[in-house]
């Protein structure tokens, strides 16, 4: 089947403004989207540029605004899209090139919060156990893959560039309510001001374009909560 | 660039926004209306003689709208807000806040609608 995509484009060394261009390309409709932009960028214009990698929905590369919405272009398949399939870069970063964008910022918010296992007691001679209920409260954040697409689907984060966002609201949840873990207090401080946890409206776009289906409202609710209460 | 297609929390926090800014204006004129009250009767009641027309009756009405959502679409954030666990039912709460939306808004709206018909608008 010919397939239809008009793709934001943007070269910064020849374009002032990004534009939308169009291309028809021939795909099985269990293709998926990132098939049609490796269809594009190899056969029609090599100049096409966008990030990919495992390309199976792991490793979160390849999130972009695909007709509207962020996903991952290697989860979206072409027979679940209106045509004309409309791509264009996460919004909220700058754009380097096309889908390509500067995710800089994105991993200075993450290592702020401190994303690593923080000792709290001297380290055990063998693992450090957990019990099931343990594990299974901090289960749905350790599904993340960084991929941006929450962040940058979050109307606060367009608006303040300086919010933190939720996927590092997602990464700190994962180790604030770990039962082995000791720097809470530290992620927290980070969280509790102006451009933490308190800029969430509760808008739930994050948890629409959750790639992992991780329900992160949820997890921005349990941190604000922990702070409110003022501690775990 | 295109708008967000964003879902029901999208567009519930937009218009969260535009009633709540919406209702801020209106007290803003309301403060400013009644203390013409200080310049003597005169130009007062002349803004109350415009209160009393029925354009200003469905500008109400659509003020009573705004205030009803931006209320319970406050409480709504609110339950989220202090209980994280309710957001997986986040869709429902929202059609029944509208379901409340409607069942308080439709017979207000008559009976308002019937004050400006009969005249009898305050």
């Amino acid at each position: 089947m010919e397939v239809t995509f008009q793709l934001l484009r943007f070269d910064p060394l020849k374009d002032r403004q990004p534009h939308w261009e169009t291309y028809r390309v021939e795909l099985e409709p269990t293709d998926r989207v990132l098939d049609g932009l490796e269809a594009i960028k190899g056969q029609m214009d090599g100049t096409l540029a966008y990030r990919r990698s495992c390309a199976h929905g792991v490793c979160g590369s390849d999130a972009m605004i695909i007709n509207g919405r962020n996903r991952l272009a290697c989860k979206a398949l072409v027979k679940n899209m209106k045509e004309p399939i409309r791509i264009e870069p996460m919004r909220g970063f700058k754009v380097l090139k096309d889908f390509v964008v500067d995710m800089g910022p994105f991993f200075e918010k993450y290592r702020a919060v401190k994303p690593y296992l923080i000792e709290k007691e001297a380290r055990p001679q063998k693992e450090r156990l957990q019990s099931q209920e343990e594990r299974e409260r901090f289960d749905d954040t350790t599904k993340c893959i960084l991929c941006g697409a929450c962040t940058t689907s979050c109307p606060s984060f367009w608006f303040n560039a300086g919010y933190v966002g939720p996927a590092a609201i997602v990464q700190a949840h994962r180790f604030i309510f770990d039962s082995r873990d000791g720097g809470a207090e530290e992620r927290l401080s980070v969280l509790n001001n102006q451009e933490g946890v308190w800029r969430c409206r509760t808008v739930f776009n994050c948890v629409e374009a959750c790639p992992r289906g991780i329900n992160v409202t949820r997890a921005i609710g349990e941190v604000k909560k922990v702070i409110a209460k003022g501690g775990r | 660039m295109s708008i967000y297609r964003g879902g029901i929390g999208q567009w519930s926090w937009t218009f969260h926004r535009l009633t709540g800014v919406g209702v801020l204006l209106f007290l803003l004129v309301h403060i400013l209306d009644t203390a013409l009250i200080m310049m003597g009767p005169h130009w007062y009641n002349k803004i109350i003689r415009f209160y009393r027309t029925p354009l200003f009756g469905l500008m109400e009405i659509a003020l009573f709208a705004a205030v009803l959502y931006h209320a319970l679409n406050g409480v709504r954030i609110i339950v989220i807000d202090f209980r994280p666990e309710t957001t997986v039912h986040y869709k429902k709460m929202f059609f029944i806040q509208m379901a409340l939306f409607a069942l308080i808004f439709i017979p207000v709206c008559i009976i308002m609608l019937g004050h400006i018909a009969q005249g009898l608008h305050p």
